[in-house]
């Protein structure tokens, strides 16, 4: 049985789940990290991944190209951003009670949108998925080949995303700007930049990333919209944010981590058959999540200004 | 009198700014010429801050005009109310709180806003290059490439003043600068300051530390009360002359009358805290405060002097070695215990841990004794005695509010700190802790601070004066101890001391080189 345990992670099928779990992940961490770079606290995560979700698959739905779709998430994403960030930034309420609100509302609108649409449909209606991969080359590997084949447009796009999200934080005027807005806004006022309108972007930016999270589900995964299929996910990428020091590079190793693991519990469910409930691995991608944020934590270096709000002419 | 041929840069005219019913400025004008530092002096409250936020576009004036002088030296009246704008103009500020983003480095933080935030990469060669002309012109020699938290208040404030010559500012604002510095750093500033100013740079240099005002600026502006009361030559002036203008009557000189110490109070013998990496550490002090003295600690803040003040403040341990307050072990992080056994803490921080704002002037008063029997009995507050004595004190140590029940927050700074005072001082401790009791208070509360102390003195209690403020220990303390790095010097006879020796220890040198 502890062979079986450890075959899993010889199988090229696992690691194509893990890459495919993980890919919502990254769009929700890159989202989260790039706001809270910028000093806002973004809770509506969870509420934007379902806006994202529904947004992108009624457009495909009704007619849009795959990448029509995602753009219609981006843009949802983003609409909600806006709101985030207009009621955190000029307005300096609490992110954290905002940031629930966005999710109460995103959520909500996006269950209204559906209901509007689908008045009378039991199993929602499906479309046709953005198609799986076909790489000349390594394609035809053994090993990679498989993995590759089982993956989408979307998850390379993710892929790209963390690379063009590391290179504009890390080279790019923007980027200092944006780094610098979350450790002390006063250092970006005094060199004439906005904070509101760094603060606003950064928001509007991450939340558009945050809903491609959203629309990976629908457009690549499942297929279709239902009910409760975030399930969670973007708080997890709130912890992984922590997790990753606020570097993309990193976000993009714990999400992978997280969908190992859950990849992995998937599996080791059928080998321990019924002896083990199932629900205790359910919980093991989240207890790992819970005792890698106890152990990174303490030395967790958060955005000097995260969560406070700036007002201009306040010392 | 010859009129300056120098060109004129700056000029406000008739500048007000109205808060509600307080009038910040009223119509102030100031002239600035090419190659002269101004000095702007005045109390807290003055409208130093305002004038200068005004003039950066922080705020917009509710009157008068701000003209500066364009590219054809012509004075153009400049829109307010955006740093961008004033940035552009040529004025540039650095802020007494540095305005640095600390996770960039020295080098990040000067370009940053400088080039076009859709520009795909950063141009730093050529920027790179200006900002070591800069250096080499000016003297602010400083490592550009770790980020700002790891640099010294004295680097980071040369990569401010760095950031505004990037611009190619021509008026620089430089607002309470030395506030943070070792005299030997203020002396660097000062050498750079004077370099920059004969290149042609305008310098505004606000300050409340006159005897720097007379040494380096030529002209002297003195706001009271929102109002110009004085714009003159600095030559001719003395530091007695300035104080009286800027508080507006003359202040009494302190008198601090002779005193024998008695018996060690407070009795420090190879004392040890904090944890070794830590940079706020204490390391194998020796110290005895004793019963009627007053002994000053020299340094600047980060250096021991908030280890040793949470020591005996009770909110830390001594990690090693044996700290005794009249001979009873101090053991154990105990703030309970330190009050219950006569210790009077004044804390650095009046706002964070000398007050709890939301609570009136009466609760803060009796925070430290609650549970007496005089101010509770059977776990229910005696809320009428705590009020008649509190109004007392507030009589007695003259705090201006409206009454005992006002939520303290509503005070102003000098008035909070006379709360501190007066529950502290009121129980008579045996030993007074007193943390940049001073800080940010004007001269009028300022000094009656310094009077309290000597009074506490007087009455036989010993006083450990933890300041950055040289001036403060010189005048107060009977002997002063300088803390460098963790380690305490042993305390000197104030009265054979001078204070470029105190500075060159508080950046590290023994005592012996420094003499």
């Amino acid at each position: 049985m502890l062979w079986s345990a450890l075959e899993i992670l010889t199988q090229a099928n696992f690691w194509a789940a893990t890459i495919r779990i993980a890919t919502p992940l990254i769009f929700g961490v890159l989202g989260a990290l790039l706001c809270e770079r910028a000093g806002v606290l973004n809770l509506g995560i969870e509420g934007i991944f379902v806006a994202g979700a529904m947004s992108g698959w009624l457009a495909v739905y009704l007619g849009a190209p795959l990448w029509g779709g995602v753009a219609v998430a981006a843009l949802t994403g983003a609409a909600f951003g806006l709101v985030h960030g207009v009621l955190t930034v000029p307005l300096g309420l609490s992110q954290h009670v905002t940031g629930i609100g966005v999710t109460l509302l995103a959520t909500s609108a996006a269950y209204f949108g559906y209901r509007v649409a689908f008045p009378n449909v039991a199993t929602p209606p499906r479309i046709e998925p953005f198609p799986p991969l076909d790489v000349p080359v390594l394609g035809d590997l053994p090993f990679i080949g498989p993995i590759l084949a089982q993956q989408t447009a979307l998850t390379v796009f993710a892929f790209a995303c963390v690379g063009i999200l590391a290179v504009v934080l890390s080279r790019t005027p923007l980027g200092l700007a944006i780094r610098a807005v979350g450790d002390n806004p006063e250092a970006v006022e005094a060199q004439g930049l906005s904070v509101v309108a760094l603060r606003i972007g950064a928001v509007m930016a991450g939340s558009a990333l945050m809903a491609l999270g959203g629309a990976f589900l629908t457009l690549s995964a499942f297929n279709a919209f239902y009910f409760g299929m975030i399930n969670g996910r973007g708080w997890v990428c709130i912890a992984l944010t922590v997790f990753a020091s606020w570097r993309p590079g990193k976000a993009l190793l714990g999400a992978l981590l997280f969908g190992a693991l859950d990849a992995y519990q998937l599996r080791i469910q059928t080998i321990a058959g019924g002896a083990v409930p199932s629900q205790i691995f359910l919980m093991l991608p989240y207890i790992f999540s819970i005792a890698a944020l106890v152990l990174v934590a303490r030395r967790a270096d958060y955005p000097r200004a995260l969560m406070k709000p700036y007002f201009k002419g306040q010392r | 009198m010859h009129p300056d041929p120098r060109p004129l840069v700056l000029s406000l005219t008739g500048i007000t700014k109205r808060f509600g019913p307080l009038t910040a400025n009223d119509h102030i004008d100031l002239d600035v010429r090419a190659g002269e530092i101004v000095a702007l002096l005045g109390e807290n409250g003055a409208g130093k801050t305002t004038l200068m936020s005004i003039l950066f576009g922080h705020y917009i004036a509710d009157e008068g005009t701000v003209f500066i002088a364009g590219a054809d030296g012509q004075l153009a009246p400049l829109p307010g109310g955006s740093a961008e704008v004033a940035l552009g103009a040529g004025i540039g500020m650095v802020h007494q709180h540095f305005a640095l983003a600390e996770n960039l480095t020295g080098f990040e933080n000067i370009v940053l806003g400088t080039q076009s935030l859709w520009s795909l990469g950063l141009r730093s060669g050529t920027a790179r290059a200006k900002i070591e002309r800069l250096i080499a012109d000016s003297g602010l020699a400083v490592d550009l490439d770790v980020p700002v938290a790891r640099l010294s208040v004295g680097e980071q404030q040369r990569i401010e003043i760095l950031k505004a010559l990037f611009r190619d500012v021509r008026v620089l604002i430089l607002d309470e600068p030395t506030a943070v510095l070792t005299p030997q750093e203020a002396d660097g500033l000062f050498a750079t300051v004077r370099k920059l100013a004969a290149k042609g740079l305008a310098v505004i240099f606000i300050s409340h530390k006159l005897h720097e005002v007379l040494a380096l600026c030529e002209r002297v502006v003195v706001l009271r009360g929102g109002a110009k009361v004085a714009d003159r030559p600095s030559a001719g002036a003395d530091r007695a002359m300035l104080a009286e203008l800027m508080v507006g009557r003359a202040i009494p000189a302190r008198e601090r009358p002779p005193s024998t110490p008695g018996a060690a109070v407070l009795s420090l013998r190879g004392v040890s805290v904090g944890a070794p990496g830590q940079r706020d550490r204490l390391e194998q002090a020796d110290l005895d405060v004793r019963a009627g003295e007053i002994v000053g600690i020299a340094g600047v803040s980060g250096n021991g002097q908030g280890a040793l003040a949470a020591l005996v403040a009770g909110l830390a341990a001594a990690r090693a070695g044996e700290a005794r307050l009249s001979g009873v072990a101090l053991t154990g992080a105990d703030p309970a215990g330190r009050v219950a056994a006569q210790v009077g803490r004044i804390p650095e921080d009046r706002h964070r841990d000398g007050t709890i704002g939301a609570l009136s002037v009466a609760e803060n008063y009796v925070l430290e004794t609650i549970s007496a029997p005089e101010n509770q009995r059977g776990g229910v507050m005696r809320r009428a005695d705590i009020r008649a004595r509190a109004a007392a004190a507030i009589r007695a140590y003259d705090v201006r509010c409206p009454g005992p029940d006002a939520a303290i927050r509503a005070l102003s700074g000098g008035n909070m700190q006379k709360v501190v005072l007066a529950r502290v001082l009121e129980r008579e401790p045996k030993l007074v802790l007193a943390h940049q009791p001073t800080r940010g208070l004007d001269i009028g509360a300022t000094t009656d601070v310094h009077r309290r102390l000597i009074a506490a003195r007087g009455r036989g209690a010993a006083v450990l004066l933890i300041s950055e403020d040289l001036d403060e220990l010189f005048a107060l303390s009977d002997r002063i101890a300088v803390v460098h790095a963790g380690h305490l010097s042993p305390a000197m006879d104030a009265a054979g001391l001078d204070v470029r020796t105190v500075g060159l220890m508080m950046a590290g040198h023994s005592a012996g080189e420094a003499a």
